[in-house]
Order: structure tokens, then C-alpha cells, then sequence
């Protein structure tokens, strides 16, 4: 069994830049979404196409993102 | 063009695919995220979760020497064997089961350099299988401290300058905006940084692909903070394995002597009724 078709593109979330991945695995298509700095990941999804694993990822992270309180310093 | 100072702390994903199943090599992830694992994994592999197995679930402390020695008897692990650790972030908490192997004394181990990523995007062959593993006996030596760094420590290092203190955290994480890597909870009352630490984001030392940047890169990267080697380093982050990371690349890529981890990272400190605190950036 091989990992096809990986992929990493990033974009922003709610001000955040965000790492996406997605690849196949079979006919299983997965997707993890983190933050870019520090790196963490944020959550992992799985869907039927590429598009449907990212986008419930990306949903997640925006949830998880939303709930990040920056404080001014 | 320098060369690492200990290389064979390090295993290429091609070294891995053609020694991974050797009868004296044992392929082990570790990952942040611990249902990684599950999806897929280098064949051959078994997983250390890293908050049931690679940490003491009661009180908080990396595991003592009896319970490492049944993780290792437990995973197949004799004491001659080669130990090769990856996981995903790009080794984080690898890196921080290959410091508790260096603290009990396994002579052999290496990280996976590039880690899960780097495996997963060259197409490599995976598996959802977990292998049977034949338990051995294993006796590690003493717990060699001089790896770790206790609050005392840190305390003095701060006071007096009598170390370097190296955050690894986000920018974000130091300056004090933020309490925890955006997206996770929240796990200390303050936000800020050591007085006296220097902001060296862990990440800055991988190449996009997850891999380890040069010597010469890493050499440049650290001295711009004036960590040279010089005088004792201690690495921290928020629970110890990010800057695990840090000290394997301080200790084992470039070859500093005296470098310790401080595992109670800024979930002490951030916590610690009257610790001094600073906001803002590096002075």
C-alpha cells in the first residue's frame, strides 16, 4: 500500500496560516490541517474525494482556531 | 561544507526502507497527533503514544527507569539494538522519546530524518498492520540527568546568565499574545517567556520536507542568537518535547556538550506563583 497523490498547500484561517496535507490511501482520500508555526497538528479528516477531506478539516481548524484568545502584549 | 557532528544519530528515509526490518532494528513512531499511526505507517513499525507510554501517568515526569525498561523489554528492544524513531511535526515527540533513550543509556538511536512526512510524501510503501512483537529483556543504565534541566536550574540560568535559555516556541507564544500553539488548549496562567531566553522557533531548524538543515545552516541559525556552544544551553518550549527536538539538534547535529532540556517548559513556568516573566520580544 502507498501513499498517492500527496499534497501540501497553505492558506489562512481566521488569521492564522494553516498547513493543509491531503493524500489517498486506496480509495480512502485524507487530510490534516496545522498550524503553520508552531506546527501542531490541528486535525484529521477523511472523505471520499480530496475536496470533501479537506473541507471538513478546514471547518475543524477554523472552529479550533476561532477559540484562540490573542491578548495584546 | 561541515558535516553533522553525530550523524549516525541520524537514518535516511532510504536507510530505514532497506534496514527497517533487520532482526536488530526496531522502526518506532511517535507521533503528537497519536492517531497517526493507525492510518498508516513505515511496514514494520510499532507506535509509542506519548502520553501513556513515554511519560509517567500519575505524577507528572518522563518515565522512571524501571517503566523505560518495560517499554523497551515490551517493544522487542534488547540493549545492542538500533532504535529508529520518527513521528510526525517533523520528529517532535521522536525527539522526545529519543531523549528519554539517551537518558537511560541506549547506546543506538536515531531519528528518522524528515520524519513521517518526509516518508508519506516520497510514496513510500505503508502499512495498517501492527506488528507481533517477541518481548526481550532489557536492562538500561541510570538515569543520566545531565540531559535534563530541573526548575532550579533554569531559575539560576535566568538570574545569572549562567546558561543560555533557548525558547523554541512560536513568536506568538513568546512575545506572550498567545497562551498555547494556536488551535490547543490553553495549559498556564501567564503568557510570556524566561527572562533572559532567546526566540529560536524550533521549525527553523527543518527544511520544508522535514528534514534537518545543514551544519553549516543550523551553525548560523543559532550563533545569530549567540548560542555557539560556548556556555551551557537549556532548551524549553510548553511540555518539553519541542525543544527536545532543539536539543537533539544542539547536542547531536552540532555537537554541543552541555545542553540540557527543560521538560517543564513554560507549563512550569507559566504557571509558578512569583516567577519572573517577560512579554514582548527578545530584549
Amino acid at each position: 500500500m502507498k501513499i498517492e497523490e500527496y499534497q501540501e498547500r497553505q492558506l489562512t484561517v481566521d488569521g492564522w496560516e494553516v498547513n493543509i496535507t491531503s493524500y489517498r490511501l486506496g480509495a480512502e482520500w485524507h487530510a490534516k490541517a496545522d498550524n503553520v508555526s508552531p506546527g501542531a497538528t490541528l486535525c484529521r479528516s477523511t472523505g471520499a474525494t480530496r475536496e470533501e477531506a479537506e473541507g471538513k478539516a478546514l471547518k475543524r481548524a477554523e472552529e479550533l482556531l476561532d477559540r484562540t484568545h490573542r491578548r495584546v502584549v | 561544507m561541515a558535516e553533522y557532528a553525530h550523524p549516525e544519530a541520524l537514518a535516511s528515509t532510504d536507510w530505514v526502507a532497506q534496514h527497517g526490518n533487520d532482526p536488530t532494528v526496531r522502526v518506532v513512531e511517535v507521533d503528537v497527533d497519536t492517531r497517526a499511526y493507525s492510518e498508516a505507517h513505515v511496514p514494520g513499525a510499532i507506535a509509542w503514544a506519548w502520553n501513556t507510554q513515554l511519560c509517567d501517568t500519575v505524577r507528572r515526569d518522563i518515565l522512571s527507569q524501571q517503566q523505560f525498561e518495560a517499554l523497551m523489554a515490551a517493544s522487542g528492544v534488547t540493549p545492542d539494538a538500533t532504535l529508529v524513531i520518527y513521528g510526525d511535526n517533523n520528529n517532535w515527540f521522536a525527539a522526545w522519546a529519543f531523549w528519554q533513550a539517551k537518558i537511560y543509556g541506549h547506546k543506538d538511536v536515531r531519528l528518522m530524518n524528515g520524519g513521517r512526512k518526509k516518508w508519506l510524501s516520497e510514496g513510500r510503501d505503508v502499512s495498517v498492520e501492527v506488528p507481533h512483537v517477541a518481548a526481550t529483556q532489557y536492562q538500561a543504565h541510570a538515569a543520566d540527568l545531565s540531559l535534563r534541566a530541573f526548575l532550579p536550574q533554569v531559575q539560576d540560568a535566568s538570574a545569572h546568565r549562567s546558561a543560555a535559555l533557548v525558547d523554541v516556541r512560536s513568536p506568538q507564544e513568546f512575545t506572550g499574545e498567545i497562551l498555547a500553539p494556536a488551535g490547543l488548549p490553553e495549559t498556564c496562567q501567564r503568557g510570556g517567556h524566561i527572562p533572559g531566553a532567546r526566540s529560536i522557533p524550533w521549525g527553523r531548524a527543518c527544511n520544508d520536507d522535514g528534514t534537518f538543515k545543514s551544519a553549516d545552516e543550523l551553525k548560523a541559525l543559532y550563533a545569530r542568537e549567540g548560542i555557539d556552544g560556548s556556555k551551557p544551553v537549556i532548551t524549553y518550549c510548553r511540555i518539553g518535547e519541542r525543544s527536545s527536538h532543539t536539543w537533539f539538534v544542539l547536542r547531536y547535529l552540532l555537537g554541543f556538550d552541555k545542553v540540557t532540556n527543560y521538560d517543564g517548559s513554560w507549563t512550569e513556568w507559566g504557571n509558578l506563583v512569583g516567577a519572573n516573566v517577560e512579554r514582548g520580544a527578545a530584549a
